[in-house]
């Protein structure tokens, strides 16, 4: 018999070895997978059961009916307080309210983050530290100057008022993001453009914007989904029907009726829960690979 | 006609002064070197020369204007730095043209100078290309394009050769050389390799510490150096310094080095020195004697390094380690016992306190 050389057997036990680590880490892998996504597959299963579906075999259980109708219905029928419009009108809202934060809140970002890194005056560095302070305070603390803000401005009770909440209370984190990445472009471009004969408008266009997309998309992911999901500014300074959909989500979920109708909340929590989900979907790679950038050098 | 005049100029940092009292006065077509160790200001000096920074006092003119506070973009500059500060995103092209378009230059002058210069310093095979897609050297050549199309009164270079590897960067010192020959632009370059300054310039200015050491011409200042540390940083391998006793002997004058070894000076110095002085030598000025040569010293070889095109060999002599240059196949060999005879017409001698020259 072929004697066998020994670093074969080793070969062998480290290949072994090596097969059992992987099988173990992507075994834990699944089951978090697994732990992350069966609530979520609960919320899609029951907006295609009907009511009393629900009711008979409780909330978590595998469908016995189809149907599709919770959807047209939490989207433009359902009563809420004495409405029957569903929650299309503040899906809106917050279409129109977080649009125009998110581009108004990264586009100021941009422009002091080009300030604070490349434009220096004496003070600047102080006045990034004060902004800095924005980014640990929690948004719970200026709730009640900011009812009291809109409130003698006469922007309560409006999508504008809210707009501008979310472009303030965004600008420490896009100045944050912003002034960090252009920190790292090299000052000797802007005297390059200097000497070229460029301004500071020409040059933050021509030079600093092209540059800007790694981070302005990462900009733009944390912005939106934080302005479309943020559930505190919208309930307590706009009421009804200019409420953005998280507080029509929860008015929903939180209005009490003899039978609650869970495959209508279900719908209504996907709906609203739609857009970040997609902008994650399409933007995600970039957002992983924007926030990485500047660790690798 | 003075192109660029500096005068009286200081620059502090804070409490840091680093530029004190430069006085320099450039002619149209010349090429200047500011030459010095790292921290020594040179680039600073640039820079305030630029408008990039402000000078804390003094006077700096461009052609017949005071330009102290006048913006960057309005002196009649170009500069070419030592990153080259392309901009990234766009291509040869645009970065040529950018300065340009941002001052208003019709299309037709735009294009016209784009040829020229793409033309001059051979790119036109380059222009759709972006920074990243370039070699050292080709983007070396676009950071000089841009300089270039711009036909200012004055260029600007800050260490431009020195992200090059060794070969390369002879390479482009030619051709620095050979363009500044063909164009006679007005040049201030800055660098802290002195065989750069020596090859390119007209003039060198010599600064360390934010004190401007000597302004001359690249031979002088190698021949004449102003004080022991001009002698010392110009000229590699460096000049040697030996400290002596300095007498007058009839109309000469005696120096005794440390070891004892006597070097005869066949004229008196004037103003006259007595007591200690520091002797220079440099490398080429020694040469392999007989006993009976005058104005020898004597020591024993401690290191030999072959160059190929010549050998330099170092000897302890006295209580100091001097270099000398020597043809590969005349080299004498580790610990050969040597006498050296000092080329007197050559030597410089410096004050031991004060370390100037003394003529």
């Amino acid at each position: 018999m072929a004697k066998t050389a020994p670093h074969d057997i080793e070969a062998a036990i480290a290949a072994r070895r090596y097969f059992v680590t992987r099988v173990v880490i992507y075994g834990l892998l699944a089951l978090f997978a697994v732990i992350y996504i069966v609530p979520f597959l609960v919320v899609v299963l029951n907006t295609f059961r009907d009511n009393i579906d629900v009711a008979r075999n409780g909330l978590i259980s595998f469908p016995r009916s189809f149907t599709l109708e919770a959807w047209p219905v939490a989207w433009g029928s359902y009563c809420l307080n004495g409405r029957c419009e569903g929650m299309s009108s503040n899906f809106w809202n917050s279409v129109y309210m977080t649009i125009p934060a998110t581009i108004i809140s990264t586009l100021l970002g941009a422009l002091n983050g080009y300030i604070l890194s490349k434009w220096k005056f004496t003070g600047s560095d102080t006045i990034f530290t004060i902004l800095l302070f924005g980014v640990f305070m929690p948004g719970q603390i200026a709730l009640m100057p900011w009812a009291y803000i809109l409130g003698t401005t006469g922007l309560n009770q409006t999508l504008w008022g809210l707009i501008m909440v979310h472009v303030i209370q965004g600008i420490s984190f896009t100045t944050l993001f912003c002034r960090n990445f252009y920190v790292n472009i090299p000052d000797d471009l802007i005297k390059a453009a200097r000497i070229d004969g460029a301004g500071f408008w020409r040059i933050f266009w021509k030079i600093i914007l092209p540059l800007s997309p790694p981070i302005l998309i990462v900009t733009v992911i944390w912005q939106f989904t934080g302005i479309w999901n943020e559930f505190l500014y919208g309930v307590v300074l706009t009421t009804g029907k200019t409420q953005p959909v998280t507080a029509a989500v929860v008015a929903f979920a939180a209005q009490e009726q003899n039978v609650k109708e869970y495959n209508i909340i279900s719908a209504g929590v996907l709906i609203a829960a739609l857009p970040p989900l997609l902008v994650y979907f399409f933007g995600g790679k970039y957002f992983v690979r924007g926030l990485t950038q500047g660790a690798i050098k | 006609m003075a192109v660029l005049n500096i005068s009286g100029v200081y620059k502090s940092f804070g409490p840091v002064e680093v530029l004190k009292d430069i006085n320099l006065d450039v002619k149209s077509g010349e090429f200047i070197a500011l030459v010095g160790p790292s921290g020594c200001g040179k680039s600073t000096l640039l820079a305030i020369i630029a408008g990039l920074e402000k000078a804390s006092a003094g006077i700096i003119s461009i052609g017949d204007r005071i330009v102290n506070s006048v913006a960057p973009k309005d002196r009649d500059i170009a500069m070419v730095f030592q990153s080259y500060a392309l901009y990234p995103t766009m291509t040869v092209r645009e970065n040529m043209m950018f300065g340009m378009e941002a001052r208003g230059v019709p299309r037709d002058q735009r294009e016209a100078a784009l040829k020229r210069v793409s033309e001059l310093l051979q790119i036109q095979q380059l222009l759709h290309r972006k920074p990243g897609q370039l070699s050292g050297g080709q983007r070396q050549r676009v950071a000089m394009g841009r300089a270039l199309v711009r036909d200012p009164a004055l260029f600007l270079f800050d260490e431009p050769l020195s992200n090059l590897d060794a070969k390369l960067r002879v390479e482009m010192r030619g051709e620095i050389k050979k363009l500044h020959q063909k164009i006679g632009k007005t040049t201030v370059y800055v660098t802290h390799d002195q065989v750069e300054a020596m090859t390119l310039s007209s003039r060198i200015a010599v600064l360390n510490k934010g004190v401007l050491q000597q302004f001359d011409e690249p031979q002088r200042i190698y021949d004449h150096p102003a004080n022991m540390f001009v002698a010392g940083f110009m000229g590699s391998p460096a000049m040697n310094f030996m400290p002596a006793q300095i007498a007058v002997k009839g109309s000469g004058t005696e120096l005794v080095l440390a070891g004892g070894a006597v070097l005869k000076l066949g004229r008196r110095l004037s103003p006259p020195a007595i007591g200690s002085v520091i002797v220079g030598i440099r490398p080429e000025h020694l040469t392999l004697a007989t006993s009976k040569a005058a104005n020898t010293v004597v020591g024993k070889v401690t290191l030999v390094e072959p160059t190929g095109s010549e050998t330099h060999v170092i000897s302890r002599i006295g209580n100091n380690d001097v270099t000398a240059k020597f043809f590969p196949y005349q080299a004498p060999k580790l610990g050969d016992d040597v006498r050296l005879a000092v080329d007197m017409d050559r030597i410089c001698i410096f004050d031991a306190v004060s370390e100037q020259a003394l003529a």
